[in-house]
């Protein structure tokens, strides 16, 4: 275990009219049980003082560090150099503005498809905060919760041959929130209002069920599950909309 | 300027459902009729009584005391609109455009990821088939009669049609398999409640009937090609089956 790594890191910063898209290669002796975010430290600590990149939690719940590692997204923090071959090459995550070198804007997109989506129960009255709230399955709400464990890092979109083509796709991510109210009780929309927002190709027909999102998701979210029972929804919804055109005429 | 929200919108049209439903069902209907076509061609690989009996079978031979080509015209038809409008409706999803094109075979590259290169596989297999299928198709359409063990050999080899034919197999059985995998995957009709499992299986189901009737499909194109070069000579002859065979008078 005395591996000497060598990692190849893309530096560009986009504000600096000098800066030039290049990659950068370090050496690094590997420590028992280095993480990604250890080795990155280690490297501005040592050679690259002007390193960007971005951590906060490092324990993989925040979902800033995402970064493309050897060719597929992944968390920095929750990715062991001892599972990577002696040569990485990481690169900032494609699909995102770039800020500088590893590090990327995804705030900006996760907020304008959180606006977009209205990703936000919708109540259907003001709750009264002295009553009791209704109460809910218990399997129910672990399902609900099992979908909110999506901690928006970006690896979807990275991962996902179709957002990688057409820009206004909104991925996994956005689709895994819409089945999450889609399940809720307390949100008060229905399939026909899910439809005006995901029944599209910029939603859950744009799909083509590539499964990069699924087989990349660092959170091991059900995707490949929950876009499917969407797409079956939307599409009975879909259906149900020609229909009743029909019969309106 | 404050998001616009699901009810300022404009009511959204019901179309990307429906044809990407219609993409689903085509293709579902095209991919299963792959497989019996298949099945029926290999007729000539049990006897060549038996291709004749298939052939005539779909021209209502049995049931109607002659055979009636241009029920098979029809058919073919039939088929053909069906693939017209399957590969309309893939032609959506394909790369609108050169930059589109190099993100995903960039993204394929760098990602070096199963299910992502397989739908590379489909669009460069579809696009092989919307040039190769019309010619077959057109043939079948305007000369249904030419079907059965002696036509159908002399086409192959005569005809020299196997290079089409031999192209065609490889696309249509992968293309097919990929195609009812990705359907599977889509709709959620997994074979395990686990999706990993579920995918697994299906990959291996899929994998094995490619193997299969790739297997079926070259044996039978071998069966035409050595039944072509021996009735070389005689072209253009058809088949009579052997209790219709009237002995020549000695
Ligand atoms: S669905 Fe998974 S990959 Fe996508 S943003 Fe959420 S946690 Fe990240
Ligand atoms: S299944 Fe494929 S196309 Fe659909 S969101 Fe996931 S990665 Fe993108
Ligand atoms: S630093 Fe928070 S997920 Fe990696």
């Amino acid at each position: 275990m005395s591996r000497v790594l060598s990692i190849s890191i893309f530096r560009h910063n986009p504000r600096d009219p000098a800066s030039v898209p290049h990659m950068e290669t370090h050496e690094l002796a590997e420590a028992p049980g280095m993480t990604l975010f250890i080795a990155l430290n280690r490297l501005r600590e040592t050679v690259a003082p002007d390193l960007s990149f971005d951590f906060v939690c490092r324990a993989g719940v925040c979902g800033s560090c995402a970064m493309v590692i050897n060719g597929r997204p992944g968390l920095a923090c929750r990715t062991l150099t001892a599972a990577l071959p002696e040569h990485i090459s990481l690169h900032p995550l494609p699909g995102f503005a770039l800020i500088a070198d590893l590090s990327v804007d995804t705030g900006t997109w996760m907020r304008e498809l959180a606006e977009s989506l209205e990703t936000w129960v919708h109540l259907a009255a003001e709750p009264d905060i002295d009553l009791l709230e209704a109460p809910m399955e218990p399997k129910l709400a672990e399902e609900i919760y099992e979908l909110d464990r999506c901690i928006e890092c970006g690896c979807c979109i990275a991962a996902c041959g179709t957002a990688q083509m057409r820009p206004g796709f909104v991925g996994a991510v956005g689709l895994n929130k819409i089945a999450r109210f889609r399940l809720d009780p307390a949100d008060s929309r229905d399939d026909a209002d899910y439809f005006e927002l995901v029944g599209n190709d910029q939603g859950i027909f744009g799909c083509m069920s590539l499964m990069g999102c699924e087989d990349l998701c660092p959170k091991e979210l059900p995707l490949q599950t929950q876009l499917a029972w969407l797409r079956r929804g939307m599409a009975r919804q879909g259906l149900r909309g020609i229909f009743k055109k029909k019969d309106n005429e | 300027m404050p998001a616009p929200t699901a009810h300022s919108l404009p009511r959204a049209i019901h179309w990307p459902a429906t044809l990407d439903l219609a993409q689903s069902v085509s293709g579902l209907i095209l991919a299963l009729f792959m497989w019996f076509h298949m099945c029926f061609v290999s007729a000539i690989l049990v006897s060549q009584d038996a291709a004749w009996i298939v052939a005539r079978f779909f021209e209502g031979y049995f049931v109607f005391g002659r055979a009636l080509p241009w029920l098979v015209s029809i058919f073919v038809a039939i088929i053909s609109s069906l693939l017209a409008v399957h590969a309309l409706l893939a032609l959506r999803k394909f790369p609108a455009d050169w930059a589109q094109y190099r993100a995903i075979a960039a993204h394929t590259h760098r990602m070096g990821h199963g299910d992502t290169l397989l739908w590379l596989v489909q669009v460069v297999t579809g696009f092989a088939m919307f040039f190769l299928a019309p010619v077959h198709l057109y043939t079948m359409m305007t000369r249904p009669e030419l079907i059965g063990p002696f036509e159908s050999a002399d086409r192959v080899w005569s005809g020299f049609y196997w290079p089409l034919y031999l192209i065609l197999l490889f696309m249509v059985e992968i293309h097919g398999g990929v195609g009812l995998y990705r359907l599977a995957l889509k709709w959620g009709w997994l074979p395990a409640g686990d999706t990993r499992a579920g995918r697994r299986r299906l990959a291996l189901v899929k994998w094995a009937l490619t193997a299969f009737f790739l297997t079926l499909g070259l044996a039978s194109l071998g069966a035409y090609i050595k039944l072509g070069q021996e009735h070389a000579l005689q072209a253009g002859e058809p088949y009579v089956p052997t209790w219709l065979r009237v002995e020549p008078a000695q």
